[in-house]
């Protein structure tokens, strides 16, 4: 064991485990945070991506020791009350089914936003192919990045796709 | 979604936490983790029989607190379903409140609220079976609500009405509040058969609301199985023998105990319907300890032989066996005589693979079980996503032979379903290592574990036999299916001389008018555990069922389409949906060169949906799916933008079973152990979905969660051989290259 010095969403910590030990069970083990979720373990399905100086990282795959000095950020630490413009695209779809990949999500559509404000399908295919959502909720994350895209630039509105009730 | 979403979770809830904490009772999805799970008076929640001061309970499902809060208790797990919605949206309707001014909690097994899975979530049921179980629950409220309020003004009930959560009497305009009436209300009799509301009125039901579980899933803040904590808790994983059916023979900790944080190593039964099997459990102060731990255990296992079973020979002999008659299901006019009389036959044989169901969430378990059990107010406590509270209640209690009534439970929100969570291993596991060990213990599966050891959707084979008359129409149809049986797998009791109803699901339900109809089944025993798989058998069988009639069309120079409508001259439910698909789907409108379209429908206990999936051809020899039209046949609809969120994902499920790679096993375990191997659709790949419901109200009500995934797999592979003249036969098939 040795004690090991993070910052979370700008806040400092200091924590007394293996330095082996994967960012991810830091941070919710042992910082406590839990909106961060494990899903594969092996960088394959993204349900673990945090920011590391701004950069979506498969937190699962990556030691505590590797991070220090970095700034990390949580999904409970893009917005104070969850009204991140991508939160509030999120809502605005009602993009979550079991919502167990959608902190991951939501980080990496965070980072895409910031990267390249106006993505196109092909980016977001690009950004987003990291992340598995097993509920199939991926035509809704498309539609409320483009959303979210516009809400924090001036590209014009998505149509929002309804269901369609009828007669039979 | 046209509404402006409501912040159901933000104030209610909070004000809700601060009360509860106060009067001791605390336990609702979604509270803000540092104040649920560090709370001291955790271990208090649903405790049965405990009354909260001031609460008057007008049902078990409706508490209402002299503040004016009100909870409703909700006794479907959310799995993603959206039933932390609907369910509590068909009381709050009857009960003339608005949802995002109620606490919602989730009922965890007690006997108040039913057994026999009434708090279980499977089959497409929620709403199926309690659209007015659940409105009369509300209904009866109201009524006595009203009651209660025409009694102190001593005026007619007839002049009294509820709205908002008032009750006000119409000729003065006096109000009272169902906090100020809650009390007297409680002890009026429930009304047992109460006036339902005229749909008309309805506020909610049948319309896109927001649901209230939404903006905790985009905040980190929904706290799921895995996320429960107690205080004093310590972790656990487990080493399983891959090659399943194996027994442990010794293990050596010394490796392991050596590893910071690890406590302690013990073997540990994991019990799966009649299956037993044997595992070490490492215990650790924290996962990654635990996960070390168990890498450095040196384990010895005896394989019982299974260490040969491989799926290439077991394939073999399922083709082998569909020689055999096997044992009728469904049986109309004669087969034989009809198969035989025609000059136009037609045989083929369909096989799918073992899939995996791979939720998000990882299988987990918290488990608390405190010494004395047996004596007051001890109990076996568990914090679980689970699809039934009232199933890891009964499991628990069977497996630790303790009374039910000691068995708490605390259903979390579930990071997906798909079956997988209907059985209970996990649960039982942590609650015997509970026991154990002596402390409260939380079990987390690696993804390797929970892609190995099952229980796994099991494969079908389907041989297929078919006879046209000369006018080109379906005379005869044979579905014979060989598979091994989930039943056998669960059931000590199985018995092979009946037919198998959940193996044949579907297949003698289809409405099209063949006279001579026949399915049979044919048994083949398998030591691997199986189990539900949304939409069950009929995610297998009906690829071949609709394929074949899309052979046979062929066969008769019709449209694919043209000869289903041929066959559906009654009016039923099936004409109707293929009918409209027919239209949105834009069917006799031509497509380009290189791309095709390809339909099917299928009817089961869950519901009814078709679908017609377009493709074209890539340059990698190959297709891509560019879109799925589906027409859902509901009835009853109460959440639409819920059912077309769930039509997505069941056709984003089928996508993967259909074109992924499924689970093969070689030298007695499955090759597939993690998501690089064992692949899931990802957002590249996900065609547009266009989700048309069909929905006219009435007594009529079908499933939303399954019945978009049976058609998608035969619509896909019939689009596949319109756009490219290749008949798909077996799945997994690579969209990348057509073999
Ligand atoms: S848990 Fe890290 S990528 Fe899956
Ligand atoms: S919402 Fe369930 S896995 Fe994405």
């Amino acid at each position: 064991m040795a004690s090991v010095k993070l910052t979370i969403n700008n806040q400092a910590h200091t924590l007394d485990v293996d330095p082996e030990m994967p960012l991810l069970w830091a941070i919710r083990d042992v910082v406590g945070l839990t909106g961060t979720k494990f899903g594969c373990g092996i960088a394959q399905c993204g349900a673990c991506t945090v920011h590391l100086d701004g950069n979506p990282t498969r937190s699962c795959s990556i030691p505590v020791s590797a991070v220090v000095g970095q700034k990390i950020t949580t999904i409970e630490g893009i917005s104070k009350n969850a009204d991140h413009p991508v939160q509030k695209a999120w809502v605005e779809h009602q993009v979550p089914q079991c919502g167990y990949c959608q902190s991951g999500q939501i980080m990496s559509a965070v980072a895409l936003l910031k990267q390249t404000p106006k993505p196109t399908d092909a980016d977001i295919d690009t950004a987003m192919q990291g992340n598995i959502c097993r509920c199939g909720t991926y035509n809704r994350i498309r539609q409320a990045i483009h959303t979210a895209s516009a809400e924090m630039g001036s590209s014009p509105k998505m149509p929002k796709s309804n269901p369609k009730i009828g007669k039979r | 979604m046209s509404q402006k979403p409501q912040n159901q979770t933000g104030t209610s809830r909070r004000d809700f936490l601060k009360a509860a904490s106060l009067t001791g009772a605390v336990f609702a999805l979604g509270l803000p983790k540092s104040e649920i799970l560090a709370s001291p008076i955790l271990n208090l929640s649903s405790q049965p029989g405990l009354v909260l001061p001031e609460t008057a309970e007008l049902t078990p499902y409706i508490l209402i607190e002299k503040s004016g809060r009100i909870t409703i208790m909700n006794p479907r797990p959310e799995i993603g379903q959206g039933t932390y919605q609907s369910v509590p949206a068909l009381i709050a309707e009857e009960l003339e409140v608005s949802l995002d001014k109620v606490v919602i909690r989730q009922t965890g097994g007690e006997t108040k609220f039913g057994g026999m899975w009434s708090q279980a979530v499977g089959g497409s049921g929620s709403i199926r079976g309690g659209y007015t179980q659940m409105r009369k629950v509300g209904a009866s409220a109201r009524e006595m609500l009203i009651k209660a309020a025409s009694d102190q003004w001593n005026v007619p009930v007839e002049e009294c009405y509820a709205e908002n959560a008032t009750v006000v009497h119409k000729p003065t305009g006096k109000k009272l509040t169902y906090g100020q009436l809650a009390e007297p209300a409680a002890k009026l009799p429930v009304p047992k058969e109460p006036k339902l509301k005229d749909p008309k009125q309805f506020t909610m039901l049948g319309k896109s609301m927001p649901r209230p579980d939404v903006p905790l899933k985009v905040s980190g803040q929904a706290t799921f199985g895995i996320d429960a904590k107690v205080p004093g808790m310590v972790y656990a994983s487990i080493e399983r023998c891959p090659v399943l059916g194996s027994k442990l023979v010794s293990f050596d900790a010394s490796q392991a105990l050596k590893v910071k944080g690890v406590q302690k190593a013990v073997k540990i039964e994991r019990v799966v319907g009649k299956n037993h099997y044997e595992g070490v459990a490492v215990i650790a102060s924290n996962y990654w300890a635990a996960l070390q731990g168990r890498k450095a255990l040196k384990v010895k296992w005896d394989h019982q032989g299974h260490d040969t079973f491989n799926s290439a020979d077991f394939e073999k002999s399922l083709r082998d066996l569909a020689k055999s008659d096997g044992v009728v299901g469904h049986n109309a006019g004669d087969f034989d005589k009809a198969f035989a009389d025609s000059p136009n036959q037609l045989e083929a044989f369909y096989e799918t693979p073992i899939v995996t169901h791979s939720t998000m969430e990882p299988m987990n378990a918290l488990a608390h079980y405190q010494p004395g059990v047996d004596s007051p107010g001890n109990k076996v406590e568990l914090w679980v996503s689970s699809q039934g509270g009232d199933l890891v209640k009964d499991e628990v209690a069977k497996a630790l032979k303790v009374p039910a009534d000691n068995v708490a439970v605390h259903i979390l929100f579930n990071g997906g379903g798909f079956g997988r969570r209907l059985t209970q291993d996990f649960a039982t596991e942590a609650a015997m290592l509970s026991k154990t060990i002596g402390k409260p213990v939380k079990v987390i599966w690696t993804r390797e574990d929970d892609t190995l050891l099952g229980p796994f959707r099991p494969m079908t084979f389907s041989a297929m036999r078919g006879a046209l008359s000369a006018d080109g129409k379906a005379v005869a149809f044979q579905h014979k299916v060989i598979s091994p049986s989930i039943d056998a797998t669960m059931n000590e009791k199985y018995d092979k001389t009946k037919p198998d109803g959940t193996m044949l699901e579907g297949t003698g339900e289809q409405k099209y008018e063949i006279p001579n109809l026949n399915t049979r089944y044919v048994n083949a025993d398998i030591h691997i555990p199986l189990t539900y798989w949304r939409s069950v058998t009929s995610s297998t069988v009906a690829f071949a069922h609709e394929c074949f009639i899309d052979e046979l069309a062929h066969k008769a120079g019709k449209d694919p389409l043209a000869f289903r409508l041929a066959m559906l001259a009654k009016d039923t439910d099936a004409k109707r949906v293929l009918t409209k698909l027919k239209e949105v789907s834009g069917w006799n409108k031509s497509l380009p060169a290189g791309k095709g379209r390809g339909i099917a429908q299928w009817e089961f206990f869950a519901g009814l949906a078709a679908q017609v999936v377009e493709v074209s051809k890539n340059t990698t020899g190959g297709v891509t799916i560019d879109k799925v039209y589906c027409v859902i046949d509901l009835g009853t609809v109460v959440n639409p933008d819920t059912v077309k969120a769930q039509v997505e994902g069941a056709i984003a499920m089928a996508i993967t079973a259909a074109t992924k790679d499924g689970i093969t096993f070689e030298n007695g375990q499955a090759k597939q152990a993690n998501f690089d191997a064992n692949r899931m659709l990802r957002i590249n790949e996900m065609p547009q979905v266009e989700v048309h419901i069909l929905a006219e109200g009435g007594p009529t009500i079908k499933g939303v969660g399954e019945p978009g995934l049976p058609p998608l797999a035969p619509a896909l592979a019939n689009a596949v051989f319109a756009a490219t003249g290749k008949r798909i036969r077996r799945l997994p098939f690579d969209l990348e290259k057509l073999a």
